[in-house]
């Protein structure tokens, strides 16, 4: 479903029957009411309203980045910098471990997002596809993860990685694989929910013509369906991605230091720290400096990708 | 059913299957067996108390308060994200040309809608974390900085915002700053979901309006909205667990996270502290199965209220 409006389609002002511009309710032979520029204007001037509420924090955050902090401090409001203080972006890199936390980020990503993927599709696929005894109690126990607080399990699941961890260190706290497989789990419910519908709505004679040419069922799984489903995986693999970009309450939870190593935080975990951290150390530009390298990367994905990551992301409610 | 089939079908669910239950519905298992006993948190020692945590959350005065600051979010957040981003909607698709049928956009409703939209690419702790600077209790905050060079702030007694417990409409004010940055970050997505679904009503039904010499907000009122019900509805529950999960917010912008004076707690920062700072696992646990159960029932009740017929086009 196209997301832009501009397509006037093959239905044009031809179509309305000729008599209508010369009733009364229409005013010369435009066929438009004073009424119409003005309400455009109105239009227009709200629109503009909301646009420059949205866009004028971001702007004001990337522009303070670029600030000393005496100029933060004492023109808080210029949107235009002294000079352009690039360092800022350098201190909160090293300094504020801004570098850290990126690179923790994209090696957890890396992992979780693909075995999301992967094991959601799959469980998706053998669960609307096949019939065997407990389907659709398995298909609930996914469903019934939507609905939960994820504040009920937290300190369940802390002790549960802690003991893990125990016995198995990769899988214990403060470890990427153990927050790879946590995401992947925690991703797992919508995952098998989006994707259920979708394997659903593939035709049965593809399926049967795989196999019935030898295909086993692994293999029409992955060379079949699963590049079938691909609109459905690019919508939820854009909502997991950025789901998991910016979570902040696992990695809060369970990116804990237990033996006094330090913490492999991610992004948005970091943030957190920094805002509190910065504060202390009154080190106003270094935290506008972490914010803006948090939030452009994702905004640029999305200006580039927008028309996908607006239907992916409003194809999760649609649903 | 046959061996080979048996075999794929294990295979597949083996993995995800397992995968979620050690980390999903192990916890939230155990979560509900410790909600019925005294556990500490940091010794093994526990005692298996009953249903004494539940009694005790309906005397216990700081839930109550939460309670009813969740309510709040749960009914404004909804209600003024929607009626915003329905507003914005329809600014957005009812302008352009009247002569013409359908819903068609002002000018530059394309670029209205990318910028609109970015708010919800956000990570809520950048936009926790981006608000805290807009809303400082000084001149250096973007709010407090402008009031005061257009003359509306007294420099000497600015607006306090996550600071200030005095009560607005019966409200704690901090809450309707928090509310307001929900409605700020929420209004967007909303938007363009009711403009794609406003698009998708096919174009001889606004034709046959036209004909029947109907203007534009006739139009708009009479056949676009009540079409869009199914989406509005869907949309509300949405928005219904988002308001219940404002922690985020909580967390990162009041003082000591539910603050001032435990006037902006909500039932997640209440658990929270409840289990780390306190120490009482067990009652943290009840208060979560509580707010579980509460979620569910909510999430029934709005799918039973709203659900009608759906019109196939």
């Amino acid at each position: 479903m196209s997301t832009v409006t501009h397509d006037p389609g093959p239905v044009g002002p031809d179509l309305v029957p000729p008599a209508r511009t010369t009733s009364a309710r229409r005013f010369g032979p435009g066929g438009r009411r004073p009424g119409t520029q003005v309400f455009n204007g109105f239009s227009h001037l709200f629109l503009l309203v909301w646009a420059i509420m949205v866009v004028y924090p971001l702007i004001w955050v990337v522009m303070s980045a670029l600030k000393s902090d005496a100029e933060v401090i004492q023109q808080p409001l210029s949107l235009i910098p002294e000079t352009l203080r690039w360092e800022n972006f350098g201190r909160a890199w090293t300094e504020g471990q801004l570098g850290n936390f990126f690179l923790n980020t994209v090696l957890v990503l890396a992992g979780s997002v693909t075995l999301t993927m992967l094991l959601g599709s799959m469980a998706a696929y053998v669960l609307a596809r096949y019939e065997f005894p407990g389907n659709r109690l398995l298909y609930y126990m996914f469903l019934s993860g939507l609905t939960l607080p994820i504040y009920l399990a937290a300190v369940p699941l802390f002790k549960g990685v802690y003991n893990t961890g125990v016995f198995f260190p990769p899988l214990g706290p403060n470890k990427h694989l153990m927050l790879i497989l946590v995401y992947a789990a925690w991703s797992l419910a919508f995952t098998v929910f989006f994707m259920h519908s979708f394997f659903r709505t593939l035709p049965n004679a593809i399926a049967e013509a795989g196999l019935v040419d030898g295909a086993s069922h692994t293999r029409l799984f992955f060379s079949v369906m699963l590049p079938m489903a691909k609109p459905g995986l690019i919508s939820i693999g854009i909502f997991n991605v950025l789901g998991q970009w910016n979570q902040w309450y696992l990695p809060t939870l369970l990116m804990q230091s237990v033996a006094g190593e330090p913490k492999n935080q991610v992004i948005a975990q970091g943030l957190i720290d920094l805002s509190v951290n910065q504060g202390y150390k009154s080190d106003w530009s270094g935290l506008f400096a972490g914010v803006t390298m948090a939030m452009l990367p994702v905004l640029i994905v999305y200006i580039v990708f927008q028309r996908q990551v607006q239907s992916g992301l409003t194809a999760g409610v649609g649903k | 059913m046959r061996y080979g089939v048996a075999r794929f079908v294990t295979g597949f669910l083996a993995l995800p299957v397992a995968l979620y239950l050690f980390y999903v519905v192990w916890p939230f298992a155990q979560a509900a067996g410790y909600s019925l006993t005294d556990w500490g948190g940091y010794s093994d020692r526990q005692q298996f108390v009953g249903l004494e945590n539940y009694v005790r959350l309906f005397s216990d005065e700081l839930i109550r308060k939460a309670f009813w600051h969740n309510v709040f979010f749960l009914i404004t957040v909804p209600l003024f994200t929607i009626a915003l981003a329905l507003f914005l909607a329809f600014l957005l698709n009812v302008g352009g040309r009247e002569d013409r049928a359908g819903i068609r956009g002002v000018f530059g409703s394309g670029l209205y809608k990318i910028i609109f939209f970015f708010p919800q690419v956000l990570s809520l702790v950048v936009v926790a974390v981006m608000w805290q600077q807009i809303y400082r209790a000084d001149g250096q905050g973007l709010i407090n900085g402008v009031l005061m060079k257009i003359g509306l702030v007294d420099p000497e007694n600015p607006i306090t915002f996550m600071h200030d417990p005095a009560p607005f409409l019966g409200v704690p004010a901090v809450l309707w700053w928090l509310l307001l940055i929900a409605v700020w970050s929420g209004a967007g997505f909303y938007m363009v979901l009711f403009s794609a679904a406003m698009q998708s009503i096919p174009k001889d039904v606004f034709e046959a309006a036209i004909l029947d010499g109907a203007g534009r907000f006739h139009t708009f009122f009479r056949i676009t909205l009540p079409l869009l019900r199914d989406t509005v509805s869907v949309a509300w529950i949405y928005l219904g667990f988002i308001a219940l999960d404002m922690y985020a917010l909580v967390f990162v912008m009041t003082p000591s996270q539910g603050g001032p004076n435990h006037a902006s707690e909500i039932f997640a920062s209440v658990l929270n502290f409840t289990a780390f700072q306190k120490g009482q696992f067990g009652y943290a646990c009840a208060m979560g199965v509580a707010l579980a159960i509460f979620t569910i029932l909510l999430a029934a009740v709005q799918l039973k209220i709203t659900r009608r017929e759906r019109i196939e086009y």
